[in-house]
């Protein structure tokens, strides 16, 4: 909410300078976004007084102007405003002086008569949007003066970032009332008499349904002239409020909803037909607002209406048909109390946000609706004239908020707030806020004003001492603590280390969004998602991404377009996958790599990466050595892959991921068309807490037995391996394979693989013989179940 | 007598002659030999009056010891010439670039996030996490947001069906973890969050750290106290912190929490608060006998005050240029 300083400071006394104000206002919760110096670079004009006027001889729109500035100092100006008039109090740039845009006033002839200097509107020095003639300044506005010292200029204007629970911050008076709570301030208010009521004029207000409309106070006035200026001490402060001056009545609505808080509708009274009552909008029903938009009203939205129909959206935005303009003679003011239940978020629906709706959402003081209808009346009467009829005032009791009283005892604050604040202070601070105090000996009973909606339980009030006390001032204090241990090391130690562990192989980390584009998660699921975002920023992002594959794609492709030819990137995320009311969130390791095995070095392996060196970095992450056996890899037909390059990993017989090469089909899509190899792993079910059994481990020689066979091609080498292990798993320790070779020399359709097997007896050392012994039994057995054939 | 010297003399200038192991060898042969100058000399001590013999006998041997050492000497310089001519022809190129497997790095945000991970972890605080597609119920209503509140316009949520949305604060972790494990409870919990917001200074997807302490006594000068020390072993050094009241549906007092930041401005770091009573209620603890505090930040708002990056969006482009930075 944006304000004047000069305004606040009508309102109350507090010794504090600007930077002090902002200070205190921050630090009361009312954070100061931005202050803001205003009009300080008009400097110089001043106060002047149209003396005498004449129409230039040759233009017709143009007058020749005596001017008064001051000690009877008089020059003549030409002037092209419509409202020039003897006796009108003006603002005169003279010859020399700079005007906010820059443009220097020079003595010149306009159409052969001398104009020795310029008569500004308000727009040209930069005090409102007003250009349609020149300022009009009050007739007791002193000739000669500098106007930015008439106008209190200049001044700061103080945008404050208000919190949501505090509404009734929503005007002057507002932070004016919470400020009063510093010490040494004084709030002094303006009340108005009741208006003079000189005319019966009076419209019928009925509200048939009284929860939604608990209050209507309303007040009509005939016989009203609103062609003439709002009073530039209003319109100023409007300005300084970034509300533009439209017309007296409406400027007089704007202002008192600026002072109190409580937005006001004026209508015009004449094309009101019939009996106005709020109800809620009917099917299908349509109005056209002040701003001439036509909207579609939903049946929860509460409409003004008279016997034509909707005429105002409560609360939000008047209706075009019963609008004022300057040709208004009849006008009639509402002041409603709508309650925050049925206006919460019904401007955002309409995609609008009005001063109004902003303030009825978060609660407007229910008490205060005649006497802003009675104050709109009063500045009404002053500008325009008029005469007044009856201030009508519908009270629904029952469905007005109640005032309530909290019992606030001592020691909960003092728990809370984990300081001790002496009990005096404490009432002192409550009743600086107007709250009503009775004070017993451990305990207060606090009632609490109208319009403080956010003030329910004894918290809220501990969060007012709090507030006023000053957070600043309450010590910090260590806690008494008496942790158990954790019986288990947390999961994100483990998460790091694996990513760690990534980047040790050469992948960097990326985080990507969790929201992809449906084509291309569904070609990688090769399902339709249906965890579909319903107001998506973009196509792009309008999925839960069922796998990381999509996000790692897309930061690939932007990093090859971005002359990386050797690309390694991981990620870590969750991914979603299930139907929306029983879906499935798992936390997933996925890589992608491309390019050579080395970045570029002077005796770097400039080979492409392929199936196996991916392979070797996930065999590293997923299993220490003594864990190998639990993981295993089999062929798949995952279609994401190329045929024939593709594996699904699991650990004990459980499918925990799948790693390969990816499809071209696939990598079209990404404009890819590097080989590309991927893989990704379930958190969980890969990393299930694991201890180690430990073995004794045996004291005598290991020997070693190589073995060159040739095998069937489509036979995988992990089957020989096992299979030559189980033949006598107490004396093969291990198996390596140290060679594999297809092609020249070898028989079509077969290929040649070489084991080195590492032999050792637990309780002996194995002698020459039973090692040639136990190869022989291997060749054998590969003979039999694999049709192997020794080579030579 | 002259003739000793003269002898160590020539043998000495012999060797100093000699560059060759081969020549050393010529001169040992020479001198020490068993026709050698020195052997001879020794030989010719018969010949010399007896008295007389050990006074030369000893002159002959001295010099025979001075010519040895020389030798040896000479010997194991020409040596080492030798090797260190033969080792310098394999000399290298010292300046070119080592070869290693080249390493990735973590993106800024995990660094970030670990880092706070482990400072709450040394203070005994167990990480817990939540779903991120989350109900209307532990985002909002059991955190006091009721439906139509103000502040529920304020989120900009993500929504997937009518009841099912992306969280858009790590908060619903607070209600499910006291809901699981009850009070006393100290948790923090790291995740995505989600907004409907896309522009300079807003991403539709970002981080946060959620804490949660609940105990008997637990108090606001609790709270100002561990945040104080946070915030201090994040940025290792000391730091000048306001809070400065706020609001929070979830929290009653609520603040938010300002660093000053190079002597001149505050900058907003984190929200906090005491956990209001409702919520407390609505997790099944009650608020007259348990108390505690919760705060949550923004980790993309850390991470960019800790290596000052000006553009929040930089951390989801993925650029590896940017990336490389951090390793």
């Amino acid at each position: 909410m944006k304000f004047s300083e000069s305004w606040l400071r009508e309102i109350i006394d507090i010794k504090l300078n600007s930077s002090e104000l902002s200070h205190k206002l921050t630090m009361l919760g009312h954070e100061v976004d931005s202050v803001i110096t205003d009009g300080s670079d008009i400097d110089g004009i001043v106060i002047a007084e149209i003396v005498n006027y004449a129409k230039h001889p040759n233009a017709d729109r143009l007058s020749l102007c005596e001017i008064n500035y001051g000690n009877n100092n008089h020059i003549n100006v030409i002037c092209g405003a419509p409202n020039v008039r003897t006796g009108l109090k003006t603002a005169l740039a003279k010859v020399g002086q700079a005007l906010p845009d820059g443009t220097k006033i020079k003595k010149s002839k306009i159409r052969g008569i001398e104009s020795n200097g310029m008569l500004c509107s308000a727009a040209e020095i930069s005090l409102g949007m007003d250009q349609d003639g020149i300022i009009e300044l009050p007739i007791d506005a002193p000739v000669g003066l500098k106007l930015n010292e008439y106008l209190n200029l200049p001044d700061n204007i103080f945008d404050l970032d208000l919190t949501p629970n505090r509404g009734d911050c929503f005007s002057v008076l507002g932070v004016a009332r919470d400020l009063a709570s510093s010490p040494q301030s004084k709030l002094h208010t303006k009340e108005y008499k009741k208006a003079p009521i000189t005319s019966k004029i009076c419209q019928t207000i009925k509200t048939p349904i009284p929860e939604i409309c608990p209050r209507f106070a309303s007040q009509s006035i005939k016989n009203v002239n609103n062609t003439v200026k709002t009073p530039i001490a209003i319109t100023e402060k409007l300005r300084k409020s970034g509300i533009r001056s439209i017309n007296p009545i409406v400027d007089v609505t704007n202002y008192v909803m600026m002072v109190t808080g409580q937005p006001l509708h004026a209508y015009d009274q004449s094309k009101i037909k019939g009996i106005v009552q709020p109800r809620f909008a009917k099917k299908d029903e349509r109005i056209m607002l002040l701003d001439e938009q036509i909207i579609k009203l939903e049946k929860d939205t509460i409409v003004v209406s008279d016997s034509s129909g909707a005429i105002g959206l409560a609360g939000i935005m008047g209706g075009l048909s019963t609008a004022v303009n300057f040709g208004t003679t009849e006008v009639l003011f509402e002041a409603a109390y709508w309650p925050p239940e049925f206006m919460a978020g019904k401007a955002r629906k309409y995609h609008m946000h009005t001063d109004a709706s902003l303030r009825f959402e978060r609660g407007v003081d229910p008490n205060i609706q005649s006497i802003a209808v009675n104050m709109a009346t009063n500045l009404l009467l002053s500008i325009c004239n008029g005469d007044a009829g009856p201030l009508m005032d519908i009270k629904n009791k029952k469905f007005l908020p109640k005032e309530i009283t909290i019992k606030l005892n001592e020691i909960r604050v003092n728990k809370i707030l984990g300081h001790i604040i002496p009990k005096n202070k404490i009432t002192k601070i409550l009743k600086s806020l107007n709250f009503e105090v009775t004070e017993a000996k451990t305990t207060w009973n606090v009632t609490v004003p109208t319009y403080r909606f956010d003030v329910k339980i004894e918290d809220d009030l501990i969060e007012e001492i709090a507030r006023v006390y000053g957070f600043g001032n309450i010590p910090g204090a260590t806690e008494e603590s008496n942790n158990p241990l954790n019986k288990s090391i947390d999961d994100r130690l483990e998460i790091n280390n694996i990513s760690n562990h990534l980047c040790s192989r050469d992948y960097q980390e990326i985080i990507s969004y969790s929201f992809v584009g449906e084509q291309i998660d569904n070609f990688i699921s090769g399902k339709n998602s249906t965890l579909k975002l319903k107001n998506p920023i973009s196509s792009e992002m309008s999925v839960m991404r069922s796998s990381l594959l999509s996000g790692l794609l897309n930061s690939l492709k932007r990093n090859i377009s971005r002359q990386n030819s050797r690309v390694r990137l991981f990620e870590v995320g969750k991914v979603f996958n299930g139907e929306l009311n029983n879906h499935d969130e798992r936390e997933k390791i996925a890589a992608i790599s491309l390019g050579t095995i080395d970045e570029e070095n002077w005796r770097a392996n400039n080979d492409c990466i392929d199936f196996y060196n991916v392979k070797g970095d996930l065999e590293s992450i997923i299993g220490s050595s003594h864990e190998n056996h639990l993981y295993s890899f089999k062929k798949s037909d995952n279609h994401i892959f190329q045929p024939g390059q593709a594996a699904e990993v699991f650990k004990e017989g459980n499918s925990i991921g799948c790693l390969g090469k990816l499809h071209p089909n696939l990598l079209k899509l990404f404009n890819i068309k590097q080989d590309v190899f991927y893989f990704e792993i379930d958190y969980e079910l890969c990393f299930t807490p694991f201890i180690v059994n430990a073995h004794t481990i045996s004291k005598y020689p290991q020997i070693r037995r190589d073995i060159s066979i040739t095998i069937d091609k489509s036979v995988a080498v992990s089957e020989i391996i096992n299979s030559v292990i189980q033949i006598n798993p107490n004396i093969i320790q291990s198996t390596n394979v140290f060679d594999v070779y297809e092609g020249k020399n070898i028989e079509e359709g077969r290929k040649s693989i070489a084991l080195g097997l590492i032999l050792q007896d637990k309780s002996r050392t194995l002698i020459d013989k039973d090692a040639d012994d136990l190869v022989e039994l291997v060749i054998k057995s590969l003979q039999s179940e694999y049709s192997a054939q020794l080579r030579e | 007598m002259n003739k000793i010297s003269e002898i160590l003399k020539q043998s000495i200038n012999d060797l100093e002659d000699a560059v060759s192991p081969e020549e050393i060898d010529k001169i040992r042969i020479k001198y020490l030999g068993k026709k050698g100058v020195f052997t001879s000399e020794l030989k010719k001590l018969a010949e010399i009056p007896k008295e007389k013999r050990p006074e030369f006998g000893q002159k002959i041997n001295d010099a025979k010891t001075v010519f040895m050492d020389k030798l040896s000497s000479h010997s194991s310089e020409i040596e080492n010439k030798l090797l260190n001519d033969k080792l310098n022809q394999k000399s290298i190129d010292v300046t070119l670039k080592g070869f290693r497997s080249e390493t990735g790095g973590r993106h800024p945000i995990s660094l970030v996030r670990a880092k706070i991970e482990k400072i709450f972890i040394n203070s005994g605080y167990k990480i817990k996490t939540g779903p991120e597609i989350e109900d209307d119920y532990h985002n909002f209503t059991a955190l006091n947001i009721p439906e139509n509140h103000p502040a529920k316009a304020m989120h900009d949520t993500f929504y997937l069906g009518k009841d099912k949305l992306l969280r858009t604060h790590t908060s619903p972790v607070q209600i499910r973890s006291l809901l699981a494990e009850g009070a006393p409870i100290r948790i923090i919990a790291p995740g995505k969050v989600y907004r409907c917001d896309s522009d300079q200074t807003h991403t539709p997807m970002f981080h946060q750290i959620e804490g949660l302490v609940i105990g008997k006594d637990i108090s606001f000068a609790n709270l100002k106290s561990v945040l104080h020390e946070f915030v201090e072993s994040f940025f290792e050094r000391d730091v000048t912190l306001r809070f400065r009241p706020s609001y929070f549906p979830f929290t009653e007092p609520s603040a938010e929490v300002d660093i000053l930041w190079d002597e001149e401005k505050w900058l907003e770091i984190l929200g906090c608060g005491m956990v209001h009573p409702n919520v407390l209620s609505n997790a099944k603890i009650d608020p007259k006998i348990y108390s505690g505090y919760a705060f949550g930040m923004g980790i993309e708002r850390l991470a960019m005050l800790y290596y000052g990056v000006k553009d929040l969006r930089t951390f989801f482009d993925n650029d590896l240029t940017f990336l490389r930075q951090f390793s």
